[in-house]
């Protein structure tokens, strides 16, 4: 089959996965959602680092350059901004992994009293 | 040379073997955007998301012609280091009240980069001689789209952070929607042209790239504040569509799934707000909604000669002393002034008098779809107080008090009983169906939409004037010292 109809198939089911997973993400995870979509479309760096072998001239060059960066900040930025935003959503029970935080904080604290001691 | 590593070399030789480690990374990132179904799986569905995107670069860099065997490595290494040195400490510093503001600029920075790579393949793939009909559309659509993506959200953003008067910005009478249907077909124009035949990098810059990006300023330009929510869920899922787009054009399916995965995502967004302001999508576009402020004058009128109740902090305190249920319904203003922390130690003192403490979000308050809850997971409010409009809606006959931090529209009973008001038809928060409400406010200015509110000279109401984070915090002083 032509490449091109294959890739119009795979798009047409990517649509469709798409809006069956994100159609269960409740309202309070909205945020992060975009956070999160914000990283995915980073995708586009692909783009940029494909095209940069075949690219003749300043002109082409510059332009992938600025494209690989800025799908690289969506990638790089996205997905951290999204792990420290989820990391604040907690349960009201969450003690335990808090618990455990601070057993570590106070063991840390100790140890490096005791270097500087 | 073993045997295996015979075989391993044969095995990365063949193109097809990229291709099969694009479908592990699009697999993951499936999966990881499953986990975001609940707050307890979504940290780890992130982290695999993240992975499944790692694999997906390194495969690409890993390919002949990246790396290995191009004197263009080092313009790649130069890309990659660059937009992680940016986004890193973005992400690590950004507050969480500029989280709109964050997602704006993410959403244009990718339509950015589609917009300048679909400039690069069309200097490759359309020159004299050669007529090209088939993936050339996906990559002038993915341009246009970029296009319109990277301007509309670089808008957005000024909007936002306050660089740009948060108010529409628009053109006289039908001109706005005139000039913008002309400019969307001057880009479908060329496009045309460009697909017929017609060779000129000048006319794909002015026609396509230009027009587009114009269309993209003039589209979010008019459009307010509070619509915001809306214009940032789409121009998220314009980004997306371009980046499939430029999926298609390029054969990579990665780029394909991920960029269709967002669209979903966007769309579903867009969709959701809209009906939460009960408003169309196009509505919305065309802008200008609250007549830029058109009748401050006519909204003092409806409100002369009724009268507000105004009260203090003390008295405040006391009422909520002796609540059993008090439902908090906070809104933008409670970003603005950053109260969210001071909201979370009222939360507790309530808590330790014995009251029972909810939350009312609003699918549009605030910002950006979810803005409320990022910022009170921020200060710490356990998720499971937070309770969505139909959940808590059925709670408040039986809410002693309720307290409106900074929401206006999203709590106005005029969109429940008075057909007339522009936001009549909107599902709101029914506060004024408890048993009391305290409204924390700035001043008596009208919300977004202009629109005068009734809940203020509702008998039952009382209102605290003041700053948000101030008023929360002697409320909170007040009660620990009963």
């Amino acid at each position: 089959m032509d490449r091109l109809v294959i890739d119009l198939a795979v798009l047409v089911l990517a649509g469709f996965v798409g809006y069956a997973v994100i159609s269960k993400v409740p309202n309070t995870l909205h945020t992060p959602l975009m956070s999160g979509t914000n990283a995915i479309h980073g995708i586009v760096v692909l783009g940029g680092l494909l095209l940069m072998a075949e690219s003749h001239g300043v002109l082409e060059r510059v332009l992938l350059v600025i494209a690989v960066a800025f799908g690289m900040i969506n990638v790089v930025g996205g997905f951290l901004v999204t792990d420290r935003m989820l990391g604040m959503f907690k349960s009201k029970q969450p003690p335990k992994r808090d618990a455990e935080e601070k057993e570590e904080a106070a063991q840390r604290a100790a140890a490096s009293d005791g270097r500087r001691g | 040379m073993s045997a295996a590593a015979a075989l391993a070399v044969a095995i990365y030789q063949r193109p097809a073997f990229i291709d099969g480690i694009y479908i592990i990374a699009f697999g993951l990132l499936i999966y990881g955007m499953s986990g975001l179904t609940g707050p307890r799986t979504a940290v780890r569905g992130n982290k695999i998301a993240a992975l499944g995107m790692a694999i997906a670069i390194a495969i690409t860099l890993l390919r002949r012609g990246e790396f290995h065997g191009a004197d263009t490595w080092w313009l790649i290494a130069l890309g990659l280091v660059i937009g992680t040195a940016i986004g890193i400490p973005a992400a690590l510093k950004v507050r969480m009240t500029a989280m709109p503001q964050m997602v704006a600029l993410f959403n244009g920075v990718g339509g950015g980069a589609v917009w300048l790579i679909a400039w690069v393949e069309y200097r490759h793939h359309f020159a004299p001689g050669y007529f090209p009909l088939r993936k050339e559309v996906f990559e002038l659509f993915g341009a246009i789209v970029g296009s319109i993506s990277f301007w509309g959200s670089n808008i957005a953003f000024g909007k936002l952070q306050e660089l740009l008067p948060g108010r529409p910005i628009k053109l006289p009478g039908a001109s706005q929607t005139a000039l913008n249907a002309l400019l969307l077909l001057v880009a479908v124009g060329t496009m045309v042209a460009l697909l017929a035949g017609v060779h000129s990098q000048l006319l794909f810059v002015l026609g396509i790239l230009l027009a587009a990006a114009l269309l993209g300023n003039m589209v979010v330009l008019p459009i307010g504040g509070a619509d915001m929510p809306v214009v940032i869920a789409l121009l998220n899922a314009f980004t997306g569509l371009s980046a499939a787009a430029t999926g298609v054009a390029l054969g990579n399916t990665a780029m394909i799934v991920a960029g269709m995965i967002v669209g979903a995502s966007g769309t579903i967004l867009t969709n959701l707000m809209a009906r939460a302001m009960n408003r169309s999508v196009p509505a919305i576009i065309a802008g200008g909604f609250g007549g830029a402020v058109a009748a401050p004058g006519a909204a003092q009128a409806a409100s002369e000669g009724k009268v507000v109740r105004s009260t203090s902090a003390q008295d405040v305190a006391i009422q909520l002393a002796y609540a059993r249920q008090v439902v908090i319904a906070p809104g933008y203003g409670m970003a603005v002034a950053q109260a969210q922390h001071a909201v979370r130690e009222l939360e507790r003192a309530l808590e330790a008098k014995g009251v029972e403490v909810k939350f009312a979000i609003h699918p549009v308050a605030g910002r950006m779809p979810g803005h409320m809850n990022v910022l009170l997971a921020e200060a710490d409010v356990p998720y499971e107080l937070l309770k969505e409009m139909d959940e808590i809606n059925p709670e408040f006959p039986r809410t002693d008090v309720t307290l409106v931090i900074g929401a206006n529209d999203v709590v106005n009973p005029a969109a429940n009983n008075e057909p007339g008001s522009p936001i009549y038809g909107m599902p709101i928060l029914e506060v004024d169906k408890s048993g009391a409400v305290v409204v924390l406010k700035r001043s008596m200015a009208s919300g977004f939409a202009g629109v005068d509110n009734p809940l203020f000279y509702n008998p039952k109401t009382s209102l605290l004037f003041g700053d948000a984070k101030q008023s929360v915090s002697e409320i909170t002083a007040e009660l620990q010292a009963l």
